[in-house]
């Protein structure tokens, strides 16, 4: 017997150059607009799950919610050696917040059923919440241990794990079930050549028909047969809607959503009144020689 | 008032019986709010043998303490926290509900939001009270808890305002909000409650727990010298600490210093790390991020040192200096020795 690991993965805006431009008007974030790349931290969790798998022996599932293009990141998670794929996505998803969020992945995790531990990053680099991990373990019922920097030990009734705490770390037994937040405590093994070969052609089953609709062919039966296929390599990245994971659409997306945005106002740094200083040995002198006058050094 | 409206409640951190300061900090600008409102002040206390701390509560403003304790609530473990908070909450009904942005915060405001099925935004640099008029459902509010926080990337400042069920929950950094005088004529009523756990809040055990307190005192500090990522590697990161040496201050960083591995998260100043008000503060190699200057815009002088003339960082900077910092921080050594 193996151990059913499940990974939540997040594809998220590239945060270190955004602009104004990248806010809609209802104050949701304009994501077509921006590079997306796989969240940090996620790879430490799909490491740590890929870490067990080669100690203990555990299939590893990563999931994620997003628009179709989020497939991207599930792929790159088989690449690196996740065993199985599973795109949520839904319209009816959008604009969700933390709690919408979880909601949603906890209907998605009870489709999946059968799981022995739950891995998420700590926190995203969009929004740097760290709420959809503990969230989720209580949408879940769920014991959590956040900020996991290790796991020491894994058997079949109990998980044991090194934490970081304030000013320290604690080392923490929890019965399994359970969900972990991960923090950048490892370093995440590449994608492998021999699995990007094999990989490269994991599709959802929308991306298969966009490519048959780019072919000109709508062959009902053939994109059915095509998409056996895919599943019986191993191929077939799953790809679930709101209504094929039971969740109630009223709690997700906005509508499942208590926060809302109020306003959302570029920022004006307030200038203060500048003064240059040159780079020069007495022009830094001199500033030297005025905040001493004032107190301020000294 | 229309309807009785509930309190502002502060989740009071401890650890062996002291104080973490941000829930201090969160008492004075909670009572703030409630003074707005015309509710109590609430501190919501949990732990073993904690009661003698109640009257400090009370000096920095807290009009009641609820105190709920247990063995199973030292050390801090989620499941009984959440357990005990949840319930209080569907007893007292609350207004809003403030957390400090700390390991113990983060971990514990989101189970509890969740199974209270509440809103709760991380971060906040500022909390006002004011009317929401939802324009998309067509529902207006009055006297809500604007959360009020950098967005991405931080061109963007976002007030975002809970619209469910109370009560609105945040977290806080410490030393964003301010922390008055204490005043110990000040008196308050103490609530003891008894906290209904079951095993089923017991399954995870602290085997180990090794912590010391904070080693650096960044909010307290009146001289810090921060390095960003154009100090370039952790070699040249020494030079700031020899400047905050020479000066007697402390060493801050920004987050990319951090991320980078320069020095320890401990030094971050910002929206996700500390914020600080020193006597001055020294930017060098820092662009001027709206996370990083929300956390130290309130400094009494800012110099920075940047060598691209147009960084955000100049404008808000009193003295700029435009220069490479490896040039510039030796000059700032050799003057500062030479007068002082
Ligand atoms: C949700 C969220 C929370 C965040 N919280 C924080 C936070 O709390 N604190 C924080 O700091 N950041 C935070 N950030 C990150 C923030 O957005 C910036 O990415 C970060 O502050 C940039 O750090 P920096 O200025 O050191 O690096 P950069 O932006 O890369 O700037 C480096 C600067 O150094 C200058 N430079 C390069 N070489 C030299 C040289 N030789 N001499 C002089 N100058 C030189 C460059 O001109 C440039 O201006 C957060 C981001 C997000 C999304």
């Amino acid at each position: 017997m193996s151990y059913s690991i499940l990974v939540f993965v997040k594809q998220v805006p590239d945060t270190q150059n955004i602009s104004g431009e990248a806010m809609k008007a209802d104050g949701t974030v304009n994501r077509a607009a921006l590079p997306a790349i796989f969240n940090p931290e996620d790879l430490n969790a799909l490491e740590l799950a890929l870490e067990l798998k080669d100690r203990f022996d555990a299939k590893v599932t990563v999931v994620t919610m997003g628009p179709p293009t989020a497939a991207e990141v599930l792929r790159d998670a088989l690449y690196r050696g996740a065993d199985k794929a599973v795109l949520l996505t839904d319209r009816s998803f959008a604009g969700a917040d933390t709690l919408a969020t979880s909601f949603a992945l906890s209907c998605c995790v009870n489709k999946i059923g059968n799981y022995d531990l739950l891995l998420c990053g700590r926190q995203a680099i969009d929004g740097d919440t760290a709420q959809v991990g503990p969230q989720l373990a209580e949408k879940l019922k769920l014991p959590q241990i956040a900020y996991v920097e290790d796991v020491i030990d894994l058997s079949f009734d109990k998980v044991t794990a090194k934490r970081a705490i304030d000013g320290g770390y604690e080392v923490l037994e929890c019965k399994l079930p359970a969900l972990m937040t991960v923090m950048d405590a490892n370093t995440p093994r590449p994608q492998a050549a021999r699995r990007i070969m094999k990989f490269k052609r994991a599709k959802t089953p929308s991306e298969l028909s966009k490519a048959h609709a780019n072919a000109d062919y709508t062959d009902a039966e053939l994109l059915a047969e095509e998409l056996a296929v895919l599943e019986e390599k191993g191929l077939l990245i799953n790809e679930w809607t709101a209504n094929e994971v039971g969740a109630d659409l009223e709690r997700v997306g906005l509508k499942g959503s208590p926060t809302k945005v109020k306003k959302i106002e570029s920022v004006v740094l307030t200038a203060s009144e500048s003064k240059m200083v040159e780079a020069t040995e007495s022009g830094i002198g001199s500033l030297i020689q005025e905040l001493i006058e004032d107190h301020t050094l000294g | 008032m229309a309807d009785q409206i509930g309190n502002v409640w502060i989740f009071i951190e401890q650890e062996e019986g002291k104080i973490a300061d941000v829930s201090l900090e969160l008492v004075c600008k909670g009572r703030e709010l409630a003074n707005q409102l015309g509710v109590k002040t609430e501190a919501v206390l949990l732990g073993n043998n904690v009661e003698s701390l109640a009257d400090t509560l009370y000096s920095y403003g807290c009009d009641t303490v609820i105190l709920a304790e247990d063995e199973a609530l030292e050390p801090f473990t989620v499941l009984p926290y959440a357990r005990v908070l949840t319930d209080l909450i569907v007893e007292h009904k609350p207004n809003i509900l403030l957390f400090g942005a700390t390991f113990k915060g983060r971990e514990l405001a989101p189970r509890v939001a969740s199974e209270k099925l509440a809103g709760l935004t991380a971060d906040c640099t500022d909390l006002q009270i004011d009317d929401f008029d939802d324009k998309v459902n067509k529902a207006s509010y009055q006297n809500k808890l604007m959360q009020i926080r950098p967005a991405f990337g931080g061109n963007i400042i976002a007030t975002i305002v809970n619209t469910w069920d109370d009560p609105q929950m945040v977290t806080v950094r410490e030393g964003v909000m301010k922390m008055d005088a204490p005043d110990s004529n000040r008196t308050g009523e103490l609530v003891k409650v008894t906290p209904k756990l079951t095993d089923a809040e017991k399954v995870i055990k602290v085997i180990e727990r090794v912590r010391e307190d904070k080693t650096v005192d960044l909010k307290g500090a009146p001289i810090i010298v921060s390095g960003g990522y154009g100090v370039g590697d952790k070699e040249t990161f020494a030079m700031i600490k020899e400047l905050a040496a020479t000066l007697g201050g402390e060493v801050g960083a920004s987050r990319a210093a951090v991320d980078a591995g320069w020095i320890d998260h401990d030094h971050q100043v910002g929206q996700t790390g500390v914020t600080v008000r020193p006597k001055l503060y020294i930017a060098c190699g820092i662009s001027g991020s709206i996370q990083h200057v929300a956390g130290m815009d309130d400094s009494k002088k800012i110099i920075a040192i940047n060598n691209d003339p147009d960084a955000p960082i100049f404008s808000v900077a009193h003295y700029g200096i435009v220069g490479d910092l490896k040039d510039v921080i030796p000059k700032m050594i050799k003057a500062f020795k030479a007068k002082a």
